[in-house]
């Protein structure tokens, strides 16, 4: 797994562009989420402390921070894209399998470097969230400020997810460009699954909902859903409407879980079958 | 002799067309082999599928006795296969460095093999900037990075200046005079016969001979004829069972043998009949008339 993984990372690192989006999507928004946590004055104008309005506090703090930090995934998709587009461009991917790579190992070293850059990200996301927590918050109880890490998990499991998929794309397509157009083309495919099923059962919302929750994308947003509206109800909790369900359910992470595995294993399908 | 690779009823269906067909053949060690055959014969699509980047339609090919799997089996092989192939961001020597931890070798070959090749002041430029010559030639290097027990070539020399191509020729030499078994894929038939002691030839995915270059065509050789009398000669020599094809061009009388046959005899059995040559040539076949007269035999069209 070691060998694996140090060869796919020569290759991304030793690539400029490779680094520089690799930075770009994993120190950026750690920066962004820094710089927000501090007071920004507005030319003298006005001054803005996000943190006055509680949204640094535990727990909602773990879910503004990986739902604002998985954003930045995209920079590192392209990433995967390309990993996988440039060994066809180079035909390095025949040459790998000449010196003695096998299919299946040549599929493993990109996955250990997503399960890589996965980890490294939630790692750090989750030492950023836990200081910025603990500066704004008064709480120290330990078991309060635990509370909400299922987003942490939830926030590793996106990612895995997300970069499985961009694996599988860039292997199907062979083009970065045309892996990310088909990215989404994915997202609107979806909304119109959506409205098949709505037409065809009778306009439920309900269950058209229930299809959708099971697409890649949906499934993947579903994890972490937005914190806006959880933090407008925490001030005005009177407004029931408002009330929604963003807690990480264990059916969610299953079910991205299965599309990753189901992503790594119809890529490696893909390899073996393709002549090159 | 050990076996290296045998390849045993291969073929290769892309949709309706045959690339390869039931071809069957065995490497031995320490033999420098040579494929032959037209484009488009099979002769790459073959290699790709020992090596593991083209799936065979059915057939069998085992590497050294078939006891380790095929990309196993890989890291002992070198292989070179049309252009080279390296990641143009990176060096030389971290190209070579990547084909180390993929070959499980030291990293302490690569400035070895960069010297054999000559590469070892470019060792830091990116690979984007060589030149096709230099490019194969890191090939080789990056192909003998294990020491290899075989070395795969194919068609090493394609698209180099004369230059290159010498450069490249006279690599393969050294390194097959060291005792490394070569399996060589070509079109070009000097770069064959200057190299090669066992040869395969192929024609639209079929094998036509494989065996020694020198008994490539169980031949007995031709006569090269001149005389005054050129239609008589050719109607005798067609009635003549020991021929079995004769042609004439411009005067020039090519009779091939079907048996053999001195020169003096033939000569004498002229002079009896009648005609009087002015010019008696008796000749093998080179590797290029062989391989013509191989690859034209199967021919439908045949006279």
């Amino acid at each position: 797994m070691k060998r694996l993984l140090n060869i796919e990372l020569q290759k991304l690192l030793l690539n400029k562009t490779s680094k520089v989006l690799i930075i770009i999507s994993f120190i950026l928004p750690f920066f962004v989420i820094l710089l927000s946590s501090f007071k920004i004055n507005f030319f003298g104008l006005f001054t803005i402390e996000l943190g006055e309005y509680g949204i640094f506090n535990f727990p909602l703090i773990w879910h503004i921070t990986t739902f604002f930090a998985a954003f930045f995934k995209i920079f590192f998709a392209v990433v995967v894209v390309s990993m996988v587009s440039n060994e066809y461009s180079y035909k390095t991917l025949k040459q790998n399998l000449i010196d003695g790579l096998s299919k299946k190992e040549f599929i493993l070293s990109k996955f250990y470097t997503i399960v890589f850059f996965s980890l490294i990200s939630t790692v750090l996301i989750f030492f950023i969230t836990i200081s910025i927590g603990l500066y704004y918050s008064s709480i120290d109880e330990f078991s309060i400020i635990i509370k909400g890490t299922e987003f942490i998990l939830a926030y590793f499991v996106k990612l895995l997810g997300f970069f499985s998929f961009c694996l599988f794309l860039g292997m199907l397509l062979r083009k970065s460009a045309f892996a990310l157009a088909f990215l989404f083309i994915e997202y609107i495919l979806e909304w119109f699954i959506y409205w098949g099923v709505y037409e065809a059962f009778d306009n439920s919302t309900e269950k058209a909902e229930m299809v959708k929750n099971f697409l890649p994308l949906e499934s993947m947003y579903n994890l972490i859903n937005q914190p806006i509206q959880r933090a407008i109800m925490m001030y005005s909790p009177e407004k029931v409407d408002f009330a929604y369900d963003y807690a990480v359910h264990w059916y969610e992470i299953l079910i991205v879980l299965a599309w990753t595995g189901i992503f790594i294993f119809l890529s490696y399908r893909l390899l073996k079958n393709r002549d090159l | 002799m050990s076996e290296i690779l045998s390849i045993d009823n291969l073929t290769k269906k892309y949709g309706y067309l045959t690339a390869v067909s039931n071809l069957s053949f065995t490497i031995n060690k320490g033999n420098v082999y040579g494929i032959l055959g037209p484009n488009g014969s099979g002769k790459s699509t073959t290699l790709g599928i020992v090596l593991n980047v083209v799936n065979r339609t059915s057939g069998e090919f085992k590497w050294f006795d078939g006891t380790v799997s095929t990309h196993e089996a890989l890291k002992k092989v070198g292989a070179i296969i049309e252009r080279p192939n390296f990641y143009p961001y990176m060096s030389a020597y971290d190209n070579l460095k990547l084909v180390c931890k993929i070959k499980g070798v030291s990293y302490e070959k690569i400035d070895e093999k960069l010297e054999i090749v000559g590469l070892i002041e470019r060792k830091n430029s990116p690979f984007r900037t060589f030149s096709l010559g230099m490019k194969q030639r890191l090939a080789i290097a990056s192909a003998l990075l294990n020491d290899p027990e075989i070395l795969i070539l194919d068609e090493p020399t394609n698209g180099l200046d004369p230059q290159g191509i010498h450069q490249i020729r006279t690599l393969i030499k050294q390194i097959a005079s060291e005792g490394t078994t070569i399996l060589l894929a070509s079109h070009l038939l000097d770069e064959v016969e200057k190299v090669c002691s066992h040869v395969v030839v192929l024609r639209k995915g079929e094998k036509l001979y494989s065996g020694r270059v020198d008994e490539m065509v169980s031949s007995f050789g031709f006569f090269e004829l001149r005389t005054e009398k050129t239609s008589e000669l050719v109607k005798l020599l067609q009635a003549d069972a020991a021929f079995n094809k004769v042609t004439e061009l411009d005067g020039l009388v090519t009779a091939f043998l079907e048996q053999p046959m001195d020169a003096s005899d033939f000569n004498k059995m002229m002079y009896e009949k009648g005609i009087v040559l002015s010019h008696l040539v008796k000749r093998k076949p080179s590797l290029e008339e062989q391989f013509l007269q191989l690859t034209d035999s199967t021919n439908p069209t045949k006279n």
